[in-house]
């Protein structure tokens, strides 16, 4: 448990939070790894959990008849996984491994639960996702406006 | 003012809408130019264009290159270009890449689409001359697997251990195993020291405007960043005005603009 706390605390997700957190935080992750092309989760699913990358490479995908596109790519020290944030908490993409990953899972309901007896915490959990959530807003933004395509 | 003739020695595909011509002057004259500057090009009895060099300034005497997407009516005579037609160019003009200035920082080459074949000269000139550097880093974006550009250039400069080469697209189907996202993603992956590195950042205005912000994020201030800016150039020495952004002309100021200047006068709505 001491292992998973340090790695916790080491992920720059977590950087500068409050020791009393981290050891609240630390009770609701475990250590998970998935190999080259195994899925971490499926469109549709419960977001019960969401993963914070140690190592590798996860492609965020979405599914049609004959193709699947993928819509991004997350690597080392990033989040995957931001629909156990907001009712009905399930999986809006399929995330697969591009490669070994291995990564913190955060039992979502298990974080929940803490976040809302101690508001303090879910307001600290809050602005670390805020800008993350915001910066891939952005992104998304500017994949739509197909800034490479010839405009007349 | 008048074109000198030049012919058309190589022609090149390097996507579905973009060509590489490769030029020899008639008069036998001197090809030198400066990473970063533009020709104005000729296709007789349809018009001119101003195209940017995308080839290597240390060696004149391999042609004068020019990357062309077709995407006009003058654009597309050029990309249709064969061996031995005939081309007239006005040129070289406008004020580069800051090379020099460069020198002893780190650098971060910022660049998406088409925008690499302006930045191209300067990245010959940098791993030229790659011990005056610190750290360089080249951050490219493109469409789609399908629409990366120089791609056997940039597999050959990701063999460089002396530099980080990082390419991401906006979209990919499962072919791709490289990363996807939007250029600015890049940014953070890239090492470098903010508060001693120089940007260069050149492609769609958008893009570009996103870029500078995700440089600012990392802690890159505005004296430091660099973009070359596109407008409708006509006469390329500052005449004309077609080109003008405010108390500038891109043609003649520019094309390549230390971002501390530009931004003022692309942020305003109205000059």
């Amino acid at each position: 448990m001491e292992g998973l706390e340090r790695i916790v605390r080491e992920h720059p997700f977590f950087s500068g939070m409050k020791e009393e957190f981290l050891e609240l935080i630390s009770g609701c992750a475990k250590n998970v790894r998935f190999e080259a092309g195994q899925y971490v989760f499926h469109e549709g699913q419960p977001a019960d959990q969401f993963y914070l990358l140690r190592s590798g490479r996860v492609a965020i995908q979405i599914s049609a008849p004959e193709r699947t596109l993928t819509v991004q790519t997350v690597g080392e020290d990033e989040i995957v996984g931001a629909s156990w944030l907001v009712p009905p908490y399930r999986w809006g993409f399929d995330a697969k491994a591009l490669e070994l990953s291995r990564a913190i899972a955060m039992d979502a309901a298990c974080l929940r639960g803490k976040c809302e007896g101690d508001h303090d915490l879910g307001y600290e959990m809050m602005k670390r996702f805020m800008p993350v959530l915001i910066q891939r807003l952005h992104a998304t933004r500017l994949q739509i406006l197909d800034v490479y395509g010839v405009h007349s | 003012m008048v074109p000198r003739i030049a012919r058309v020695r190589r022609r090149q595909r390097d996507l579905k809408d973009v060509v590489t011509l490769t030029l020899e002057m008639e008069d036998g004259g001197d090809l030198e130019f400066t990473p970063g500057q533009f020709n104005m090009l000729t296709v007789f009895g349809v018009g001119e264009v101003p195209i940017s060099i995308s080839g290597d300034p240390a060696k004149p005497g391999g042609g004068l290159v020019h990357t062309i997407r077709d995407v006009g009516a003058v654009s597309g005579a050029l990309a249709r270009l064969g061996p031995g037609d005939a081309v007239g160019v006005r040129g070289p003009f406008g004020v580069g890449w800051p090379v020099t200035e460069a020198k002893g920082s780190d650098v971060v080459v910022l660049t998406g689409g088409l925008g690499l074949a302006p930045l191209r000269p300067a990245i010959y000139s940098l791993l030229a001359n790659r011990r005056q550097y610190g750290k360089i880093a080249l951050l490219y974006g493109a469409r789609g697997p399908g629409e990366i550009l120089f791609r056997s250039e940039l597999e050959q400069w990701r063999r460089l251990l002396d530099i980080q080469l990082y390419v991401t697209v906006d979209h990919a189907d499962t072919d791709w195993f490289g990363s996807v996202g939007v250029v600015t993603t890049l940014v953070p992956r890239a090492d470098f020291d903010p508060e001693h590195t120089l940007a260069m950042v050149c492609g769609p205005e958008i893009m570009m405007r996103f870029g500078v912000s995700a440089l600012r994020d990392a802690g890159v201030n505005d004296q430091s960043i660099y973009l070359s800016m596109e407008r409708s150039m006509k006469c390329a020495i500052g005449l004309c005005g077609h080109c003008q952004l405010g108390p500038v002309f891109v043609c003649k100021d520019g094309p390549v603009f230390r971002n501390d200047r530009l931004a003022p006068l692309t942020a305003a709505k109205e000059l």
